[in-house]
């Protein structure tokens, strides 16, 4: 369960970029609410998602993570809690380090790391059939330098460390946003499998109406670092682009303004 | 006499007194004995482990880490004057090597803080923690010089016996190299890798990156202090200005160890091999170092030879990607092209 009670971020704080990211932001997920985020450019949708995540302290508010305040934990310290995928594929895998390396150092989230081999010969077997699921032919390359990877591969493996140690919350961050249609809907529909099989607690930011509309049980839409919708159950099932686009201009007063979101639906 | 091309040792091109030309260059070549170079070189070798030793330190904060850590300087000459006075006052050579060792941690230790607690940038750290220990240096030595010579006391290696010097410096680097293979694949050593690579990740992932950064910015400083003591030991002294430079010749060892251990082995090249590879590149260094001594260049020049093998290795690998890929090279295949087409027009 996570809970998000009126946060404030403001950015660079009495200077002239002066920007008030998040403007008392609340939400509540139930345990195994798939959630999709969508809004404008700068609604503060990456924000809220770095806020959860421990990026920077928030100014206000509280983020309750299984009841638990986690808002005075730095970033590595909520890192156990939480699984993510960057919309970067370099920002998920350390390039210099093997399949296996990268996916043992993610199974290690939250405990101590001590003198013991950083990666054992059971773990790889036990990745292997993990990565054998996915059916990109990574469970040959084990060893292989992630670095060489492509972006979907990457974001592949990511989505798997993310979720090697089940996670509270998993947040999905844009995170087929860099990659090409078909492989961007591959990672999609692995996301979608991983959240169901595991019963996982996620948020996911999109630029693609469509998929924030057929993904997930809930919706929401930011504007202007506020949450102005927030859609759920059978309300999100008969949801359309175009109902969509209405409620945003009856909510906020104006037309929704993303660039991407705009050109692809 | 007039000189046309003069060092302190050498005048290649002269004229005598009625003014024809002595063919100065036949002198130089052969006032040059290929013995002498030969003699030198077991000498060359055993520094050139030694100074490997250092380097392997310092591939832990410039290759691991991606950190600039200037630190080295300071704790390489610490080590040097922990052992001296520590020696000179009757401990073992042993203990005072171990005892530089934990200085050098110490040393490390401290620019981690200034970098991690107080949010000083990484060069900076390195460049405040090593002009500190120039002070503390002299404080510990009490002078700029002291002499601990093998006639008087027992020391763990000596240039007074070259074949067992480079014996005991190799031992030395097979169990350092064997250490940081094993540390490096541990869940601990991991995390320094994982945070010089994508220290965002590294955090996504619960890692503390400021404890990373300070244990290795500790182990590579320990590495360099222990090799300052053993270098100490070699040339019998300890000098408050053997760490000047150290930097660079560490970088010479790492990145020659590099552009040559890549090329033999291409992409078969795994940890171990690039380890070896960092002692190779000082052993190599310090030959180079012998050739040109051995040339009678000047050796108030030595620095400015050692910064232009450091700039021609450094320059190496990007002009061979530059010579594959290049906008002239663009051009003129273009420019070819152009031509070739327009002989088919005509």
């Amino acid at each position: 369960m996570l809970e998000i009670k009126d946060v404030y971020k403001t950015f660079n704080a009495g200077t002239i970029n002066e920007k008030m990211a998040l403007r008392g932001v609340t939400l509540k997920l139930e345990d195994g609410d798939f959630c999709t985020v969508i809004g404008g450019n700068g609604a503060g949708k990456s924000t809220m998602l770095n806020s959860i995540a421990g990026t920077w302290p928030v100014d206000n508010g509280m983020i309750l993570i299984d009841g638990e305040d986690v808002s005075g934990l730095p970033e590595h310290k909520r890192a156990p809690f939480l699984g993510r995928v960057f919309q970067d594929p370099r920002m998920g895998t350390v390039a210099d380090m093997g399949i296996d390396e990268n996916l043992a150092i993610a199974a290690r989230r939250g405990k101590r790391r001590g003198l013991a081999w950083g990666v054992t010969k059971a773990e790889r077997e036990e990745y292997r059939e993990l990565l054998k699921q996915f059916d990109l032919g990574l469970e040959d390359r084990m060893t292989a330098k992630v670095g060489l990877l492509s972006g979907g591969q990457r974001q592949a493996i990511t989505l798997l460390m993310a979720t090697i140690k089940k996670p509270r919350v998993l947040l999905l961050d844009e995170h087929t946003a860099a990659l090409d249609p078909k492989t961007a809907a591959r990672v999609l529909e692995l996301s979608d499998k991983i959240i169901s099989e595991n019963k996982l607690t996620a948020l996911m930011v999109t630029h693609n109406m469509n998929d924030a509309i057929t993904h997930g049980n809930r919706l929401i839409m930011m504007n202007d670092g506020k949450i102005i919708l927030n859609i759920s159950g059978e309300e999100k099932k008969k949801l359309t682009v175009q109902t969509l686009l209405e409620k945003f201009k009856e909510v906020s007063g104006s037309n929704l303004s993303n660039d991407r979101m705009l050109l692809e639906n | 006499m007039g000189c046309i091309f003069y060092t302190p040792n050498i005048c290649i091109y002269t004229k005598n007194e009625n003014g024809e030309k002595m063919d100065g260059l036949i002198s130089y070549f052969s006032s040059l004995n290929p013995m002498t170079f030969v003699s030198q070189l077991p000498g060359n070798i055993a520094q050139g482990i030694i100074w490997g030793l250092m380097a392997l330190g310092l591939f832990i904060t410039f290759r691991l880490l991606n950190f600039a850590d200037l630190t080295v300087d300071g704790s390489f000459a610490t080590g040097g004057a922990v052992t001296a006075i520590m020696v000179i006052n009757g401990v073992p050579a042993w203990a005072a090597l171990l005892t530089s060792l934990a200085a050098g941690i110490i040393a490390g230790l401290i620019t981690g803080f200034l970098h991690t607690v107080l949010a000083i940038p990484d060069i900076l750290s390195g460049i405040l923690t090593q002009i500190a220990l120039y002070s503390i240096n002299l404080n510990i030595m009490g002078k700029a010089n002291l002499p601990v010579s093998y006639r008087n006391y027992d020391l763990i290696l000596s240039a007074s016996n070259i074949k067992m010097a480079i014996v005991i410096s190799l031992a030395f680097a097979v169990v350092l190299i064997g250490l940081m293979y094993w540390y490096f694949g541990t869940e601990s050593g991991s995390t320094i890798r994982a945070t010089g690579s994508n220290p965002d990740m590294s955090k996504a992932q619960g890692i503390n990156i400021n404890v990373a950064k300070v244990i290795a910015l500790a182990l590579s400083n320990g590495v360099v202090a222990m090799s300052g003591s053993l270098f100490a030991q070699y040339q019998g002294f300890a000098d408050i200005n053997m760490g000047r430079g150290a930097i660079v010749i560490g970088l010479a060892a790492v990145i020659i160890g590099m552009v040559i251990g890549d090329a033999i082995f291409k992409k078969k090249s795994n940890f171990v091999i690039k380890l070896i590879f960092v002692v190779v590149g000082g052993i190599l260094y310090y030959i180079s170092m012998g050739i040109v001594l051995w040339l009678k260049m000047p050796t108030d020049d030595t620095k400015l030879f050692t910064a232009v093998i450091v700039a021609l290795f450094l320059a190496v690998p990007n002009l061979k990607e530059k010579s594959k890929n290049s906008f002239k090279r663009a051009a003129k295949r273009n420019n070819k092209n152009i031509l070739v087409e327009g002989r088919k027009d005509a």
